[in-house]
């Protein structure tokens, strides 16, 4: 018994070690005074000073976040009606639907760029900082209705049949006790999609115009033109920021269930 | 909770607002006016004109596009790309609204058969007539009809000379078996066939299937002994020491040497490339004056020996030489001498030959 817990132990730990060696390896080298990452000269911070004096970063910082934030509530607006839809209106050709709806998820992420980008030719509208928007709305939705449909699923309707017996239209019913009652799942979803989108490059790639240089889209480039070590700052910063905004998520997630 | 919950509802109700708020605001890149007033004399305009700069990354200082703006009253926006193929990809799906790119030599051959670029009046132009005098006749572009030259360098050898004592002279070095696991290659078809082309003393634009399938065969020779093929990262390698011959661009050799001050760079003896990356307006672009007047800018010569100090590729106006540091100057990884200038050759279109270099490449990659 007590020979496979230890065994158990070990193998967690592993799995722990091999998903964040190579980060913890990242981060640590974002504080080498060398230029080179190959080779340790001692503790810096010039790295992450460079990294805010760089103009060009931080626009892409700014772009990257305008674009996380449109198009998560445009994806958490709609992932939410259709979450709502799925699960509280059946209809004709729901099964449809649902696979349809699920289709972004599994599709690869490069024809999904293509298909985007052939698309928004087609319809000639330039490609710029609003068909990025889009386009990661378009892959954030699913994210966001499952995550919903998911709680909602689990959610009594009954709640929601006594509000509409005690005189609500199936609005208020819907503002006053099934939304505050999913808005964990809400939130969890819509940060979720912000993470998904923040840290996005191939949709991005295939979908961005003049003016649309989004950070990971910067620090492809930048990878190109000689590796310096504000990449690992910059890299360590996002992926700090990314866990914990999947953390939250989590989080919020789990409050429900606690609640419950 | 019943207070959080319509806080958080009329949060909710203002999602659409904020989001048709921030969409609104959003700068489209079709806004700039139809007709562009003049380049300079823009000050009178009400709305900013804006310029599209699509580039290598890191290829402008931000200070100097700053200077720009103010010079001219513009908003300057730069975006990057990572390769050639990458900026030829996004113009041809119909990304327009980029005014100003800047292409290598190859890609401005097809960019203009592609019918993608603007003709350049040179007269907005006047720094071309600071042209260092092998960029002069550019044989994909004589006439600088649609390219100016911008940058440029060459493609040699960095070395460790704390390993390698003698000078190597010729690109024969990289065959050689003691430094079996110390070499690093370009990840580039024509640069790696170029390098065994010129061991063999052909052009490195051969088109000869024969010619072609010897230099493979001298390839896969050699192949056992070359640590890696890269295009980004033999600066950190020959600066490390993990590899002491390192086929590449002058540039990141230069990086190198600044980390180890026993690299070396030579222009094998047989010849190599000349490059350079030219700056070109599109046909697409609503800004052409502008452009241009930004194209001559760059050109600038202090503008361009700011340029060259930071990213250690030489700049094509030969008044900027004398404005650059002394040490950058004399690096002949930046600057190649005069005695390796006739050299140099420009990597070529091939024609129908390219398919024997692809598939050759492939074959030697593979293997």
């Amino acid at each position: 018994m007590r020979g496979r817990r230890a065994w158990l132990l070990s193998a967690s730990l592993a799995d722990l070690v091999f998903l964040y060696a190579p980060i913890a390896v990242l981060m640590l080298f974002s504080f080498n005074a060398s230029r080179l990452s190959a080779t340790w000269q001692g503790f810096t911070f010039q790295w992450y000073r460079l990294l805010i004096e760089d103009v060009a970063l931080l626009a892409a910082v700014q772009n990257s976040l305008l674009v996380g934030v449109i198009s998560t509530i445009i994806a958490t607006v709609l992932g939410v009606s259709a979450a709502v839809s799925l699960e509280r209106v059946p209809f004709r050709g729901q099964r449809v639907v649902e696979g349809a709806l699920l289709l972004p998820l599994v599709i690869p992420e490069v024809m999904m760029g293509v298909a985007l980008m052939l698309f928004f030719v087609l319809i000639k509208l330039p490609l710029s900082l609003v068909t990025v928007t889009i386009g990661h709305a378009a892959f954030n939705l699913p994210i966001v209705a499952v995550i919903v449909r998911a709680r909602l699923h689990k959610l009594d309707p009954r709640l929601e049949e006594a509000a509409r017996d005690l005189g609500a239209t199936p609005w208020q019913a819907f503002r006053r006790v099934t939304l505050p009652l999913l808005m964990p799942a809400v939130l969890g979803g819509a940060l979720m999609a912000f993470t998904i989108s923040l840290d996005d490059f191939i949709v991005t790639f295939f979908t961005a115009g003049p003016g649309s240089t989004t950070l990971p889209l910067k620090v492809y480039s930048m990878v190109k033109s000689g590796v310096s070590p504000v990449i690992n700052a910059l890299s360590a910063i996002l992926v700090l920021v990314s866990m914990a905004l999947i953390g939250l998520s989590l989080a919020l997630q789990r409050e429900r269930e606690g609640q419950k | 909770m019943r207070d959080l919950a319509h806080i958080r509802l009329s949060t909710f109700y203002l999602l659409p607002l904020t989001f048709y708020l921030l969409i609104s605001c959003q700068p489209t890149p079709d806004d700039g006016p139809k007709n562009t007033p003049k380049a300079g004399s823009s000050d009178a305009s009400q709305t900013t004109t804006t310029l599209h700069y699509f580039t290598w990354s890191d290829y402008v200082g931000p200070e100097l596009i700053a200077a720009f703006e103010k010079a001219a009253g513009v908003k300057v926006v730069v975006d990057t790309f990572s390769s050639n193929e990458e900026l030829l990809a996004k113009l041809q799906s119909g990304a327009i609204g980029y005014d100003v790119v800047v292409p290598s030599d190859f890609m401005v051959s097809i960019m203009i058969k592609q019918g993608l670029l603007a003709e350049l009046d040179l007269t907005k132009i006047p720094n071309v007539s600071m042209l260092a005098e092998q960029l002069r006749r550019l044989p994909f572009d004589p006439e600088h009809r649609y390219s100016v030259p911008y940058l440029w360098g060459t493609v040699g050898i960095g070395y460790d000379s704390a390993v390698i004592p003698t000078p190597p002279d010729s690109w024969a070095v990289l065959w050689e078996p003691r430094y079996k696991g110390k070499i690093s290659m370009l990840n580039d078809q024509r640069e790696v066939f170029g390098a065994a082309l010129r061991v063999m003393g052909q052009s490195l634009n051969a088109k000869d299937p024969m010619l072609i399938e010897q230099a493979k065969a001298k390839l896969v020779s050699q192949k056992p002994l070359v640590k890696t093929y890269t295009s980004d990262n033999y600066d950190q390698l020959l600066a490390s020491g993990e590899v002491v011959l390192a086929h590449g661009w002058g540039g990141p050799v230069a990086r190198a040497m600044a980390v180890r001050p026993s690299i070396k760079y030579v222009i094998p003896k047989e010849g190599s490339t000349i490059w350079a990356d030219c700056l070109v307006v599109l046909k697409t672009s609503r800004n052409k004056d502008l452009a241009m007047r930004f194209i001559n800018y760059l050109l600038d010569r202090e503008v361009a020996a700011r340029t060259t100090n930071r990213l250690l590729f030489a700049s094509s106006n030969r008044e900027a030489k004398a404005l650059v540091d002394e040490k950058v100057r004399a690096n002949p990884a930046v600057y190649p001498p005069d005695s390796a200038l006739n050299r140099l050759e420009w990597i070529a279109d091939v024609g129908e030959a390219i398919r024997l270099y692809d598939r050759a490449w492939t074959e030697l990659k593979m293997r």
